[in-house]
């Protein structure tokens, strides 16, 4: 039998394809506008016999392809848990939000905190920090690895944390300090949505902005802890919808 | 209609702008309310109301008016509204819970202040109030520093007078409490050129106490195993509370009660399976502020009670009756307010204690903690009531949110993923 787990994010569609349990592929699309009609088209080709949703679009398209639905929070539990089933807390940075989990030992939520109604500290505030030093999110990320830290970005708004980047850059500050910046507040603003759990290791960390080595690096660092990242950190919601729906 | 049209003129009230509020509304009324399953009979009433919350409320207002009445519009729970009955003057609860004209607003308020602040001051600049406008008083007090500040703008639209509401709760604050009572006494004397007596005083009391009484006993019958009302219903109850006539209000509710014990007699209510029970605690939430309410029962769990002054902060003590001395009646009111557990009092125990009391006896399984953005004595004392639930192993959800409709999804995820948490 196979079975899908859709996560429909703010930013990108992914879909966790199980075959008799075993994970046969993994596919990602931008969410666009008419997102409904690129998720029929590739369910055509899939042809799954169960779809589990999840994900900020979930409600849509579970009332035009009547799929049941679980919340983000439960499916990034439950796939955490599959590929890590050690894991006690979980840090889910995402295109629009950031989630910290808290897991009981047998890897269900125990409570959960959200940032609220602001990008900062997510992957679109990478997104525009990347934009306003004029690079892409992988150059970012090299930057960052080379860069001290001179700097600190106190803003806790996207908006205002780029009036800063311009106007470090206006004072001559290196890109890679800059970077290394931008990241230690991303960490840091992480760190106090994990400590409010309260955090409890071992950690892992998923969402597409998990892809950030330097990221994870500071992490660690703030933390003191090792950091657990899934080789593709970004399926975990749909792979969590993916086991849900098997059982 | 057009009788209407004619006193909404007469108020200054913009009337187009006022028409699309109107349709609005009703819009809004019908898909969150109309579109429940299962509602009480004795709700007709209350959908009656609010069919008519700026039509014939506002005209029974303007004929009290001609009879020589005053009408006090007030902001906060801490204004007796025993004192303005006593007067022989009409209260009115003035709270604003929709996003109206916030640009307007903001050319006096900081974009950072909260919404229930801006939503008093958009509906009066974009002449969308009825009620404010039929005022001859407006009654502001010193809670929080938003309102505290505000009313000092305000006053310069339409005269305020200040209450002065201390923020501890120490011997000598409730002395100087007690004075602002009686300051407050004279200036509805002054204003109505009513003597307010003992009897008067005394009768006052007993209306307004049975307003509480039918309140009370309406939140008491939400805790049956299957809620007879939803949340959204005894909020709504709740909030008309404020400005209906209180005498045909009680009556309301205490019919609608006896619907509603047939009902938990019957094992009848709004769901057909024991639901997941949720207690909303926090700020109070004014019409037409229903998003979170039907957010949550839109998930099919039930919200069976509110901690909160549209709710049982407003309702749960009463004064003192049968006094037969002035002073000695004022002196029971002073005790009655004082025991407001509002967040903008410090320390505050008395709120974890109830909170702590109001999960117990109505078996709720989680609390929601309603913050509006921007309210600092809300929101930073959430902190201290998930730390309270939290040994208890109850489990909290604390959403900090404004009028807008723009969060609603990102406010869904939450809900249903607490909700997991609940029922994993």
């Amino acid at each position: 039998m196979k079975i899908a787990g859709l996560d429909v994010g703010s930013r990108a569609i992914k879909l966790v394809l199980l075959e008799d349990g075993i994970l046969i592929s993994c596919h990602e699309m931008i969410t666009g506008f008419d997102y409904v009609t690129s998720v029929k088209q590739l369910l055509e080709i899939l042809r799954p016999d169960r779809t589990m949703l999840t994900g900020y679009g979930r409600h849509i398209l579970s009332s035009s392809l009547d799929f049941p639905n679980i919340t983000e929070i439960k499916a990034h539990a439950r796939g955490v848990h599959h590929l890590y089933p050690e894991a006690r807390s979980i840090l889910d940075i995402g295109g629009q939000d950031t989630k910290a989990i808290g897991l009981t030992p047998n890897g269900t939520v125990q409570n959960f905190v959200m940032n609220n109604r602001c990008a900062a500290g997510t992957g679109r505030f990478l997104e525009v920090m990347a934009n306003s030093l004029q690079c892409s999110l992988d150059e970012l990320n090299k930057l960052a690895m080379t860069g001290s830290n001179h700097f600190t970005i106190n803003s806790t708004c996207t908006v205002f944390a780029e009036t800063e980047v311009i106007s470090l850059k206006a004072q001559g500050a290196a890109p890679q300090d800059v970077a290394r910046a931008v990241f230690t507040s991303v960490a840091q603003s992480a760190a106090s949505l994990l400590h409010r759990l309260p955090i409890v290791p071992p950690l892992c960390f998923c969402g597409g902005v998990a892809r950030n080595q330097h990221l994870v690096q500071e992490l660690e660092r703030i933390l003191g802890m090792e950091v657990l990242v899934p080789k593709q950190p970004e399926f975990t919601g749909a792979l969590g919808a993916a086991l849900l729906a098997v059982t | 209609m057009q009788n209407y049209r004619q006193m909404w003129q007469e108020l200054g009230l913009n009337l187009d702008a006022h028409n699309n509020l109107m349709q609005t509304l009703a819009e809004f009324y019908s898909s969150i309310y109309l579109s429940q399953k299962n509602r009480p009979r004795a709700m007709q009433y209350f959908d009656f109301v609010i069919s008519e919350v700026h039509g014939l409320r506002i005209q029974e207002l303007q004929e009290a008016k001609t009879r020589g009445k005053r009408i006090i519009g007030t902001f906060c729970v801490f204004v007796p509204e025993e004192l303005i009955l006593a007067a022989d003057a009409v209260c009115i609860g003035l709270c604003a819970g929709a996003e109206a004209r916030f640009d307007l607003a903001e050319q006096y308020l900081p974009k950072t202040t909260c919404g229930l602040i801006k939503s008093f001051f958009g509906f009066k600049l974009a002449k969308l109030c009825p009620y404010t406008n039929s005022c001859d008083l407006v009654v502001g007090e010193t809670t929080c520093d938003g309102k505290k500040k505000a009313y000092e703008l305000f006053n310069e639209i339409q005269p305020v007078h200040i209450m002065e509401v201390p923020q501890t709760k120490s011997q000598a604050a409730k002395l100087l409490f007690h004075q602002e009572i009686k300051r407050f006494q004279k200036r509805l004397e002054k204003l109505t050129e009513v003597e307010i007596t003992a009897q008067r005083l005394n009768d006052a009391v007993k209306v307004v106490n049975n307003k509480r009484h039918a309140l009370n006993r309406l939140n008491a019958l939400r805790s049956a195993e299957i809620p007879p009302i939803s949340g959204l219903d005894a909020l709504l109850i709740n909030q008309i509370a404020f400005y209906d006539d209180p005498i045909r209000f009680t009556e309301a509710v205490n019919k609608l009660c006896d619907e509603l014990e047939e009902r938990v007699k019957n094992q009848q209510g709004i769901t057909d399976k024991k639901p997941i029970r949720i207690l909303m605690s926090g700020c109070p939430m004014a019409i037409p502020n229903w998003k979170i309410p039907f957010i949550v029962e839109g998930t099919g769990a039930v919200i069976v009670g509110e901690e909160s002054c549209v709710g049982v902060r407003n309702t749960r003590n009463t004064v003192q009756e049968d006094i037969n001395d002035l002073e000695e009646l004022l002196a029971a009111i002073t005790d009655r307010y004082f025991q407001i557990d509002c967040a903008t009092f410090t320390p505050n125990q008395e709120r974890l204690q109830h909170i702590m009391e109001m999960t117990e006896s109505l078996k709720a399984d989680g609390v929601i903690h309603y913050a509006i953005q921007f309210c600092q004595p809300y929101t930073i004392e959430s902190k201290r009531v998930e730390d309270a639930l939290a040994k208890k192993g109850i489990p909290l959800l604390r959403l900090e949110t404004d009028y807008s409709m723009q969060d609603v999804e990102a406010l869904k995820t939450r809900i249903e993923a607490f909700k997991e948490v609940i029922t994993p």
